[in-house]
């Protein structure tokens, strides 16, 4: 890889033969040939042709972390969105709390933020979220940004490198979920270098060392972290 | 329609000087707006249009839903100030038909198992018309829906052509269109050949059909690459970015 150009294809694309790559990620097979299905940046790893998507809507996977903002609070659940096509549901068996029939609402009401795992997503797209895990807890508090979904790996960083980095020299609490919804704590000063550093990570998203390049403009405003 | 004006002239031309299997000029642009999660700007012509992607979300009423694939919703609109007279704003028979012939184009481009229940909500707003708006706003949704990053299996475009004077020709213009014998709008699948939308308006023996649909068909593979290059220059200079 190293200084290699990265690759954007288009929608129906041919990407190469069937036979001998196979199809990953983001892409179909038609004919012996494998072509790009959406707008994307294409890897080829170990035998498979992947296009990673450079936009488009969240695609829920059971486990992710995300940020929910309750919709709708009903007699025995809530509806929370989570950036995805469709609403989740938040059940009370799946919240820590103990909570009556029909007083979902003294606990989480319309507009409250909470992080949360996907539970479940079925065949139909159903989705099921959970707050029983550890660290999942309803927001107080701080601030929640909307990033470009497909760009969160790469706020993340390699096992986290990117976002440590960042909480490091701003001293703020961040907690990214994987549907694009970002959220910051700390003082104002440390939410405004955050949410600076965030768009500059997602607008230079495709450029190669990036992580030490935002550490090296972090260290300029921050020289008191060693 | 009878008429004094010469569409061609002597030595071949058409009225706007351009030969017989000429397009107009074509400009797209992609990822215009930034409320929407695609869109195009597309000038054809005089034609300008725009479209715009929003989506896959939740399909309301509810009863559109489906359990098993997403739905395509395209709406295409004209502008009251986009005709020579004002038009009367809102829906009309002309538009809706147009919505619902691009809605089923579109359809068989996009994978829609991946989105069970949701809606692709595809908005065409016809800022200035010069004949072939509905070949233009197909194109442009096309982009849109690339732009807003949809699985799809191709980038459908579309184009006409008709017959005037006695000759067939492609894309035609205004007053080719009012005074001209027929159009044909052809919306094809650049990759597989396959015809997504086809509509006649006038009459045209089997031969001229034939030659007409070759024309018009050539026509989508012109256009179909310079939508290609309006999606690769936007993503190509985000990327030049340092």
């Amino acid at each position: 890889m190293g200084t290699e150009r990265r690759e954007i294809v288009i929608p129906s694309q041919i990407l190469g033969d069937a036979a001998k790559f196979k199809a990953g990620r983001g892409t179909f097979v038609e004919g012996g040939n494998i072509y790009a299905e959406r707008l994307g940046i294409v890897t080829r790893q170990g035998g498979y042709i992947n296009v990673t998507a450079v936009k488009g809507r969240y695609d829920p996977i059971e486990g992710d972390f995300v940020i929910g903002i309750v919709e709708e609070p009903m007699a025995s659940s809530w509806l929370v969105n989570i950036n995805a096509p469709y609403p989740a549901l938040l059940h009370v068996n799946e919240v820590p709390w103990d909570v009556e029939f029909g007083e979902t609402e003294r606990y989480l009401n319309h507009g409250d933020s909470i992080m949360a795992k996907v539970l479940q997503v079925d065949a139909e797209k159903k989705l099921q979220i959970t707050l029983k895990d550890r660290n999942l807890y309803k927001i107080k508090g701080g601030l929640i940004i909307d990033v470009e979904p497909s760009k969160v790996p790469r706020i993340i960083g390699k096992k986290g490198s990117m976002i440590s980095l960042v909480k490091k020299y701003t001293r703020c609490r961040i907690f990214v979920g994987q549907n694009g919804r970002i959220w910051i704590d700390g003082d104002e000063e440390g939410i405004a270098t955050v949410i600076q550093t965030i768009k500059k990570i997602e607008e230079e998203s495709l450029t190669y060392g990036l992580t030490n390049q935002i550490e090296t403009l972090l260290k300029k405003d921050a020289k008191d972290v060693h | 329609m009878k008429s004094d004006i010469k569409l061609i002239d002597g030595s071949g031309k058409r009225l706007d000087g351009r030969t017989p299997d000429e397009l107009r000029k074509i400009k797209i642009e992609a990822g215009v707006l930034h409320r929407a999660e695609g869109s195009c700007y597309l000038e054809w012509g005089n034609n300008k249009v725009i479209a715009a992607v929003y989506g896959p979300r939740e399909a309301i009423p509810r009863h559109t839903q489906n359990p098993l694939r997403a739905i395509v919703n395209a709406r295409y609109n004209m502008a009251a100030f986009s005709v020579d007279d004002r038009k009367r704003p809102g829906p009309d028979r002309r538009s809706r038909e147009i919505s619902k012939v691009i809605s089923e184009a579109l359809e068989k481009v996009v994978i829609m198992e991946q989105f069970p229940r949701a809606s692709i909500d595809v908005n065409i707003e016809v800022l200035d018309a010069e004949a072939g708006t509905r070949c233009a706003g197909l194109t442009a949704a096309g982009v849109a829906l690339a732009d807003a990053g949809i699985p799809m299996i191709d980038i459908p475009v579309a184009c006409a052509a008709g017959k005037i004077e006695g000759q067939i020709v492609l894309d035609l213009g205004k007053e080719e269109d009012n005074f001209g014998a027929a159009d044909l709008p052809v919306a094809i699948s650049p990759r597989t050949g396959e015809i997504l939308l086809l509509q006649m308006d006038g009459h045209l023996t089997l031969d001229e059909f034939n030659k007409a649909l070759d024309l018009a068909i050539s026509g989508c593979y012109t256009v179909s690459e310079l939508q290609k290059k309006a999606l690769l220059n936007k993503y190509e200079s985000i990327m030049e970015v340092k």
